[in-house]
């Protein structure tokens, strides 16, 4: 194969691993982020000083600072921890893709949490209310009655927070994830092309987001089905 | 923590904050300059003058900043006609200016598509009134349209200000040397992983708070003619009081 195309397959084949750290992220920005919501949202007061402190860092410092804490500074984390439960002299090293999943899912986590507290917030105090009445259980009614409705107020948000996500792994190219922009740099050392590779790298980006925005408007006429009259 | 590895790189901290700061204000003015013109053309009527607008906010909101970054400071330089030029030696060979032109780009797609909402936001009366009044087009946007639309974009835009803020930690990545970047090179002197970025962090905060209380603050004045009066027992006396009518009720801007 020409050096050219050999080196354009490669930034292909990093498309895999931005994928999976957003397919990855996902779940984990989710769980953070109804985690968050719900303490923000709770009667205990320290339960919401503790996410009111969460989002604030996580809204006022960069994405790439917060991978740099936590690719740099999370083995030792890790080793003290180890060292407490009596494993000493344990050598342990964060690989890039776990950094990116812990980072990102931090910041997806602390922007969902604004995300999900609005949209339980505007889910009208009536419906909990009949729910009481009807004797569901504080679960019951989170399980039946707002989260079906916080996944559909939420969902144009989320998506956005999609977008950012999915733009955001390139960062994750800088502490050595072999995705789709660091291929493309060595793809672009290699061959001394550099423009050509980062563009294909770029297109490679806006088909993956373009993907994700048409999904997601998908989900978002499924989710509103039972309003598409009103 | 080791404050006096803290202490120590404060100075340098400190320049990298002022860097931030260039990389923040001087893309933030331009692009905002520059999507004016933009998001009018995005909203035309006529899809050739909207197209190219279209294509570049889609383009810069779809790709990650990092890679527009690269394509200016790395992929240029693919380009023999280019290097050989004045553009070359003055701007395109250093990464300062890279950044620049980069964070500008992209701030630029972000905020015109803003505008692009806040301008369809403008409730189609008020433009009505506007032509009614025998404003030409530009006029109607310039008294009418683009004030509105600053008061009803401006949360959005203070959101966009501090996405642009954080953002601008990026050009640490092509050797620029703001506050991430001076961070960045203390941790490889002393491999102390959390001192420096803890502490560049804690800066990122404190401009974070003032740029958002700044905004806050023009967010107010904005508003002033929509604020509510200032005591009810005012508004209720001056209401019943004898005469004309108060501008404020008159204008009927008071249940805003």
């Amino acid at each position: 194969m020409e050096p050219t195309w050999a080196y354009g397959w490669m930034i292909v084949q990093g498309a895999g691993w931005t994928l999976a750290l957003v397919l990855t992220v996902i779940p984990v920005g989710l769980l953070l982020g109804l985690l968050g919501a719900a303490a923000k949202l709770s009667p205990f007061a320290p339960l919401r000083w503790v996410a009111d402190g969460y989002t604030t860092f996580i809204r006022g410092i960069p994405e790439l600072l917060i991978i740099f804490l936590v690719f740099f500074g999370g083995s030792r984390v890790v080793m003290w921890l180890l060292e407490g439960i009596g494993l000493p002299d344990v050598r342990v090293d964060i690989n890039p893709f776990v950094a990116g999943v812990i980072a990102l899912g931090l910041v997806q986590g602390g922007f969902a949490t604004e995300v999900f507290r609005a949209a339980i917030q505007s889910v009208p105090r009536g419906q909990i209310e009949a729910a009481e009445a009807c004797g569901f259980t504080r679960w019951q009614i989170f399980r039946h009655v707002t989260l079906p409705q916080v996944w559909r107020i939420a969902l144009p948000s989320l998506g956005n927070l999609l977008q950012i996500l999915i733009k955001d792994t390139a960062l994750i190219s800088v502490v050595g994830l072999a995705d789709i922009m660091r291929n493309a740099q060595i793809g672009a050392g290699a061959t001394k092309e550099p423009f050509t590779f980062l563009l294909m790298a770029g297109a490679l980006y806006l088909m993956i987001t373009t993907v994700a925005t048409t999904g997601i408007a998908l989900m978002e006429k499924r989710a509103n089905r039972a309003y598409r009259r009103a | 923590m080791r404050w006096d590895l803290i202490a120590e790189a404060a100075p340098d901290l400190l320049k990298g904050t002022w860097v931030t700061l260039q990389l923040l204000l001087i893309p933030l003015a331009l692009a905002t300059a520059l999507s004016i013109p933009l998001a009018i053309a995005r909203v035309s009527r006529l899809w050739w003058v909207r197209a190219l607008p279209a294509a570049f906010i889609f383009v810069f909101r779809g790709t990650p900043l990092l890679v527009q970054l690269f394509l200016i400071y790395y992929g240029l330089g693919q380009f023999e006609t280019l290097r050989d030029g004045f553009l070359w030696d003055n701007i395109l060979r250093h990464a300062y200016w890279c950044a620049m032109i980069a964070f500008t780009l992209n701030n630029t797609a972000y905020i015109a598509e803003l505008m692009r909402g806040g301008i369809n936001a403008v409730p189609h009366g008020e433009v009505e009134a506007a032509r009614a009044y025998g404003m030409s087009g530009l006029q109607a946007y310039r008294h009418v349209i683009l004030p509105r639309m600053w008061r009803i974009i401006l949360p959005a835009y203070s959101n966009e200000v501090v996405f642009s803020l954080k953002a601008t930690s990026l050009a640490s990545v092509i050797t620029v040397l703001d506050l991430t970047g001076q961070a960045k090179v203390y941790y490889s002197m002393y491999y102390e992983p959390y001192d420096f970025f803890i502490a560049a962090g804690a800066i990122y905060l404190v401009l974070v708070f003032v740029v958002t209380r700044i905004l806050r603050g023009v967010e107010w004045q904005l508003n002033r003619a929509f604020r509510p009066p200032k005591t009810v027992a005012v508004a209720t006396a001056a209401a019943e009081a004898p005469g004309p009518a108060p501008r404020a009720v008159a204008d009927g801007r008071t249940a805003a």
